[in-house]
C-alpha cells in the first residue's frame, strides 16, 4: 500500500486494519509519534490526516490511504507548525517530553484550520492528556499563538476583585529571577497569563476525533 | 561506552584529566583535541574486582568521561541523573558552567552509563529520585566545572606566555586583559590536555554574588528536541535484527503458565516469529510490534495458581481494594512508634476536649505516559546491553549481572530520556521489563525490544501504599491541641519491596505524619504494619504524597473543633520557627490575603479555601486553594504555593516543578485511584483509571522562598500541601468533612 506521508509518497506492507501509529513508528521508523494507550485516551499519537487531528493509535492505516498524512517529523516544515514550536520553545512547555508531539500536532492542526481560536476553541482542541501537568504552559503558549490579550485579573475568585493580584505580584514570586540577564538563550516566562473567567470546558463539550467517529 | 572496567585506574574523589590518555579516547566517540575530565574512584578495594573480570575488549572505548570540551566550543556533559522532565540536564549544565564560565546553552547533555566512577552523590550513592541530584551534587558538579576552568587558564598562560594569575576568563574564553589577548576555551581544549588537574584546595569557587547562570531562568536544553518529536525514549529505541515483543502478564501476580490452548494458531498468526513461556507471562516474538502484540493476546493460556509453599508476593483471588483499606481502618493496637514527644496519653487523658477520626488514602498508579520497555541484545564480545528506562542504573546492572551470572562489567545500561518516571523505574520485582526481555533475546538469538501495553502496564505496576490512619488529637481550654497521636494501618514502599520488613520503621511508611514542625507537646506517631497483597512502589513524593494530606486534613478537624482558624491555629503552632512562618504568610500573601470562606465569587459561584503544609525531601511548603462545587463535584480554581528549598539553581524549573507536582497532587485528591476487585486491577487503561484532565488544571501560583537554609529538593516536595489544601478548602466550603481521597467517591451538595 502506499502511503502520502509527509510529502511523500511510501510503500509499506501492513495489514489494512494495522493502526497507522504501527505503521509510522516501526514500518517506517518515525518514532516521533508516541504510543500511551492504544486507545485514543491520551493522544500522545496525534498525527494531522488532511490536515484533521487523528489519533492514530486507533487509526486503521487502510483508512488514510488516499490522505495526505503529516507528523511531528515534519512539523516544521509546515509553517504554522513552525510557529507552534517556537511558542512550545518560548513558553518552555515540555518537561518529559513525551506527549508533546501530540500536543504540538494538536495545537498545529486547530491553528491551520483557525488562525484565530477563541479561547473555547482552544480549550475544546487541547484536550490531549499530560501527566508532567504542563497544562498552563500550553495554555499559555496557544494563547500566545491565538492573540489572545490576557487581561483578566490572576484570580477573579480572589474575591471578585478582593485581594485580587495582578501578574505583577506573580511575578514577584519568582523574584531572584526578575530583572536578570538573559541566560543560555530565550528567558522563559515567570508569569503565566490568567485564563478569562467561566472558560472550563465541561469534558462533554471535548471533541470527538475523527478515529473516534470511526470506532476503530 | 560504558562499562567500570577502566575506572579503578583514575584517583578518587578529585578530577582526573582523562584526556591524557589517549589511547583510551579514540574509539570512544571523543572529539579530537578535546579536553575530557573524569572522576575515579579509590585505588584500593575495587582493583580485586576488577582482576576478577575479565578484560572487555572494547574497554578502551569506555571512558568515564564527566565534561568534554571539543574544539568547536561545545561541552559535552555526562549527567549521573536521568532526565524525566524535572529540568535536571540543564540544572546540572547551569552549575557546571558557572563555575566553567562558559554559556550553558553550547552543553549537550547525556545520561551517563552505569559505573561507579558516576556515583557522586553525597554518601557515594547514584539514584535519580528522592529529589536529590542537584542538592547531593551541588559542590561536586562546582568543584568539576572549576577545575576544568582552571586547567584552561593554566593552558592559555602556557600559549600566551604569560603567568596563569594575570590571566581571567569570560563566558567560553581566557582573556590576558594586559593585552587585551583572548582565546577561546575549543582553541585552549587541546592545550589542557596534558595538564595535571589542579589541587582541590587551589580551586577558588565563584562568589554567589558574582553568578551569572546559577539562580537565574535559564531555558531548559531540551525543548527544541521534545517540540519536535527528536527526543529519544526507550519505547523509541532500536537496533540492526531486533525482534519486538509482546506479553501477556498471568492476571494474578504468582500464577504459573499452564497450557496453552491454541499456540499453533497463534504462531500461524502473521508476522509471528515465536511464542515463548515465561516466568508468569507468555509472550510473542515478531518483525513489528503490533503483530506481536495482537498474537500474544490472542493467546489462551490455562493460568495456574500458584503452589500452596510458594513464598512470592502472590495476589490473592479474594483480594479487594475498597474490602482492605477499610480492614485497615479497622484494625486495633498501639502500632510500633516511629517518633514521640512528651507523654501523649497523659495529656489526651487530661485535655479539655478530644477528637478522634479515621482517614484513609488510595492506591495509586504511576500513570507515566511512556509505558515501560526493554531492548536487550547479547554482543559478540560477551557483554549483554540494555536500553531501557531506569532511574538507577548501577542497581539494574548489579541486579542483571546477578540474574545472568555476567560480570557487572559486562553489563552495559543505556539510558534513554524518561517519558515520565515519578518513581516508576526504579528496580521492582515483577515491576520491570528487563528480565522477560532478557530472557527472549537469550531464547531467539537475536536482539530484543519488548513494550509493556498500557494495559500489561497497569496490570503490573507497583502501587503507591494506601494507608488508614487513626487520629487522636486533645485539646487545651483554648482549642488549643496539646496532644495528638497518629496510627497507621499501612505498609510502607520499602518494606513492600522487600517482601519483608526491615530492622526499624519503613520511614517512607510514616514521612509526612513524622516530622511535622507544629509545636504539640505531647505527640506520638506510630505504624501499625499490615502486609499488602499488591506489590508497592515509590510514587512522586513518597510517604509524604499521602500522609501530609491525612495529616493536615485531621489538623483542620482539630482546628475546627477548637474553634480556631485553620491558618491562625498554624500560625500559633509555627510561634517562633522564623523559617515556616515566613512561608506561611508568603502563601498567605501570595493569595492576597488568607480567606478561608465561604464566600461568593464574581461568578456567582460559592467558594471557599484550604491551606495545607508539609516539609518533604529537606524542603518547606505551603499551599492554598480555592474550590467550587459544580453537578456534586469538586473544581479547582486556583493553587498558590510557596516553597522553601533553601537557595535554587533556576527559578523557571522550580516553578514548572511546582506546576507539575500541584497537577500531580490535584490529580490524586480529585479522581485517582487503582481499584482492585478480586485479585485484578479494573482499570487497565486511561478510561478507567483517570488522570487531570486540561480543563481541570487550576491556575497556579508559585513564590519562592529562599531562606538560606541547607539546599533541598524540587521535584516531589511541592506535591504534598496541594491535596491537603483542597480537601480542607472543600470541607470549608461545604461543611462536610473529607477524611478520603479521591474526592470523586464524595458527592457535595453545595
Amino acid at each position: 500500500m502506499q502511503l502520502r506521508i509527509n510529502g511523500e509518497s511510501r510503500e509499506v506492507d501492513a495489514d489494512g486494519d494495522t493502526p497507522l501509529l504501527w505503521v509510522i513508528r516501526d514500518d517506517l521508523g518515525m518514532t516521533g509519534t508516541k504510543y500511551g494507550c492504544g486507545l485514543a485516551q491520551c493522544g500522545a499519537c496525534s498525527v494531522m490526516v488532511d490536515g484533521v487531528i487523528t489519533r492514530s493509535c486507533v487509526t486503521p492505516v487502510e483508512s488514510v490511504a488516499d490522505s495526505a498524512i503529516t507528523t511531528i517529523e515534519a512539523i516544521e516544515q509546515d509553517a504554522v507548525g513552525k510557529r507552534v514550536v517556537e511558542a512550545w520553545v518560548k513558553h518552555q512547555v515540555p518537561q518529559c517530553g513525551y506527549c508533546q508531539s501530540g500536543q504540538v500536532m494538536a495545537a498545529t492542526a486547530l491553528l491551520k484550520e483557525n488562525a484565530s481560536p477563541s479561547a473555547e476553541d482552544v480549550h475544546a482542541a487541547m484536550v490531549n492528556l499530560c501527566r508532567c501537568g504542563t497544562y498552563n504552559a500550553i495554555e499559555a503558549a496557544m494563547m500566545d499563538l491565538a492573540g489572545i490579550e490576557n487581561t483578566a485579573p490572576e484570580s477573579e475568585a480572589a474575591g471578585g476583585g478582593e485581594g485580587g493580584l495582578g501578574a505583577g505580584t506573580i511575578a514577584a514570586g519568582v523574584a531572584v529571577a526578575a530583572g536578570a540577564a538573559v541566560a543560555g538563550g530565550a528567558l522563559v516566562r515567570r508569569s503565566r497569563k490568567a485564563k478569562a473567567a467561566g472558560q472550563e470546558t465541561s469534558p462533554e463539550a471535548r471533541p470527538e476525533t475523527r478515529n473516534e467517529e470511526e470506532g476503530a | 561506552m560504558n562499562a567500570p572496567a577502566d575506572f579503578h585506574r583514575f584517583p578518587a574523589g578529585e578530577p582526573t584529566n582523562i584526556s591524557r590518555r589517549r589511547f583510551l579516547l579514540g574509539s570512544a566517540g571523543v572529539a579530537t583535541g578535546a579536553l575530557v575530565l573524569g572522576f575515579g574512584i579509590p585505588l584500593g578495594a575495587p582493583r580485586a574486582l576488577a582482576q576478577a573480570a575479565p578484560a572487555s575488549p572494547d574497554a578502551a572505548s569506555r571512558v568515564p568521561a564527566f565534561i568534554e570540551i571539543r574544539p568547536d566550543d561545545t561541552v559535552r556533559f555526562l549527567s549521573p541523573f536521568m532526565e524525566g522532565g524535572q529540568g535536571v540536564f540543564t540544572a546540572m549544565a547551569q552549575i557546571v558552567a558557572e563555575e566553567l564560565d562558559i554559556d550553558p546553552s553550547v552543553f549537550v547533555v547525556e545520561a551517563a552509563p552505569a559505573g561507579k566512577v558516576f556515583q557522586v552523590m553525597i554518601g557515594g550513592m547514584r539514584i535519580t529520585g528522592g529529589s536529590m541530584s542537584v542538592r547531593l551534587t551541588y559542590d561536586f558538579m562546582r568543584r568539576l566545572g572549576a577545575s576544568a576552568r582552571a586547567m584552561l587558564i593554566e593552558a592559555a598562560a602556557r600559549r600566551l606566555g604569560v603567568a596563569a594569575g594575570t590571566l581571567t576568563t569570560e563566558p567560553g574564553k581566557v582573556i590576558h586583559k594586559a593585552s587585551g589577548r583572548s582565546l577561546r576555551y575549543g582553541e585552549l581544549a587541546s592545550g589542557a590536555l596534558d595538564l595535571p588537574v589542579p589541587d582541590a584546595s587551589a580551586l577558588k569557587l565563584r562568589d554567589p554574588k558574582q553568578f551569572r547562570w546559577i539562580g537565574k531562568p535559564v531555558a531548559r536544553l531540551d525543548m527544541h528536541e521534545k517540540s519536535t518529536g527528536k527526543a529519544v525514549y526507550a519505547i523509541d529505541c532500536k537496533v540492526e535484527n531486533m525482534l519486538h515483543a509482546a506479553v501477556q502478564h498471568a492476571p494474578r501476580l504468582g500464577m504459573t503458565v499452564g497450557a496453552i490452548r491454541n499456540e499453533d494458531l497463534v504462531k500461524a498468526m502473521k508476522g509471528v516469529h515465536s511464542v515463548h513461556r515465561l516466568d508468569g507471562a507468555v509472550a510473542v516474538l515478531a518483525e513489528r510490534w503490533w503483530h506481536a502484540k495482537r498474537a500474544v493476546e490472542a493467546l489462551s493460556v490455562d493460568w495456574q495458581e500458584p503452589a500452596a509453599d510458594s513464598d512470592g508476593r502472590n495476589m490473592p483471588v479474594d483480594f479487594g481494594s475498597d474490602a482492605f483499606v477499610k480492614s485497615l481502618a479497622a484494625t486495633t493496637g498501639d502500632g510500633e512508634e516511629a517518633e514521640s514527644e512528651g507523654d501523649f496519653a497523659k495529656a489526651f487523658e487530661e485535655a479539655s476536649q478530644t477528637v478522634e477520626a479515621t482517614y484513609h488514602s488510595q492506591y495509586l498508579h504511576h500513570a507515566q505516559l511512556e509505558p515501560p520497555s526493554a531492548l536487550a541484545r547479547f554482543n559478540p564480545d560477551g557483554t549483554l546491553e540494555l536500553w531501557m528506562p531506569n532511574q538507577a542504573p548501577e542497581m539494574f546492572q548489579g541486579q542483571i549481572a546477578e540474574l545472568t551470572g555476567l560480570d557487572p562489567s559486562q553489563v552495559i545500561i543505556n539510558s534513554p530520556l524518561l517519558g515520565g518516571f515519578f518513581g516508576r523505574h526504579f528496580l521492582y520485582p515483577a515491576g520491570n521489563p528487563y528480565p522477560q526481555a532478557i530472557a527472549l533475546a537469550k531464547a531467539s538469538g537475536r536482539p530484543v525490544k519488548l513494550i509493556w501495553s498500557r494495559e500489561e502496564e497497569f496490570l503490573r505496576d507497583p502501587l503507591r501504599p494506601a494507608a488508614a490512619v487513626r487520629f487522636r488529637a486533645g485539646l487545651d481550654a483554648e482549642g488549643m491541641p496539646v496532644a495528638f497521636e497518629a496510627i497507621s494501618a499501612t505498609e510502607g514502599p520499602g518494606e513492600g519491596i522487600a517482601n519483608k520488613r526491615g530492622k526499624g520503621i519503613d520511614e517512607s511508611a510514616v514521612e509526612g505524619l513524622t516530622k511535622k514542625a507544629y509545636a504539640i507537646p505531647n505527640r506520638r506517631i506510630a505504624q501499625q504494619f499490615v502486609k499488602t497483597p499488591a506489590t508497592l512502589a515509590y510514587w512522586r513524593s513518597v510517604g509524604n504524597s499521602m500522609n501530609d494530606f491525612l495529616y493536615e486534613t485531621f489538623l483542620d478537624e482539630v482546628a475546627d473543633k477548637g474553634g480556631i482558624d485553620p491558618y491562625g491555629l498554624r500560625l500559633r503552632l509555627l510561634h517562633g520557627n522564623e523559617r515556616l512562618t515566613n512561608l506561611l504568610n508568603a502563601v498567605g500573601e501570595l493569595s492576597g490575603g488568607w480567606k478561608r470562606g465561604p464566600y461568593t465569587a464574581a461568578d456567582g459561584t460559592r467558594r471557599a479555601r484550604g491551606i495545607g503544609m508539609a516539609s518533604p525531601f529537606g524542603s518547606e511548603a505551603a499551599a492554598i486553594a480555592e474550590v467550587s462545587i459544580r453537578e456534586g463535584q469538586v473544581v479547582v480554581h486556583d493553587v498558590w504555593e510557596a516553597i522553601d528549598p533553601g537557595s535554587i539553581v533556576n527559578p523557571a524549573i522550580v516553578e514548572a516543578q511546582v506546576n507539575s507536582a500541584a497537577a500531580l497532587g490535584l490529580s490524586q485528591v480529585l479522581m485517582e485511584e487503582a481499584v482492585y476487585e478480586k485479585g485484578e486491577p479494573v482499570a487497565r487503561n486511561y478510561d478507567l483509571y483517570q488522570i487531570l484532565r486540561p480543563d481541570q488544571m487550576p491556575r497556579v501560583h508559585v513564590k519562592i522562598v529562599e531562606s538560606g537554609a541547607k539546599m533541598g529538593g524540587i521535584g516531589e516536595p511541592p506535591l504534598p500541601a496541594v491535596p491537603p489544601a483542597v480537601a480542607n478548602a472543600v470541607s470549608a466550603l461545604t461543611g462536610q468533612r473529607v477524611r478520603s481521597m479521591p474526592l470523586s467517591r464524595l458527592k457535595f451538595d453545595s
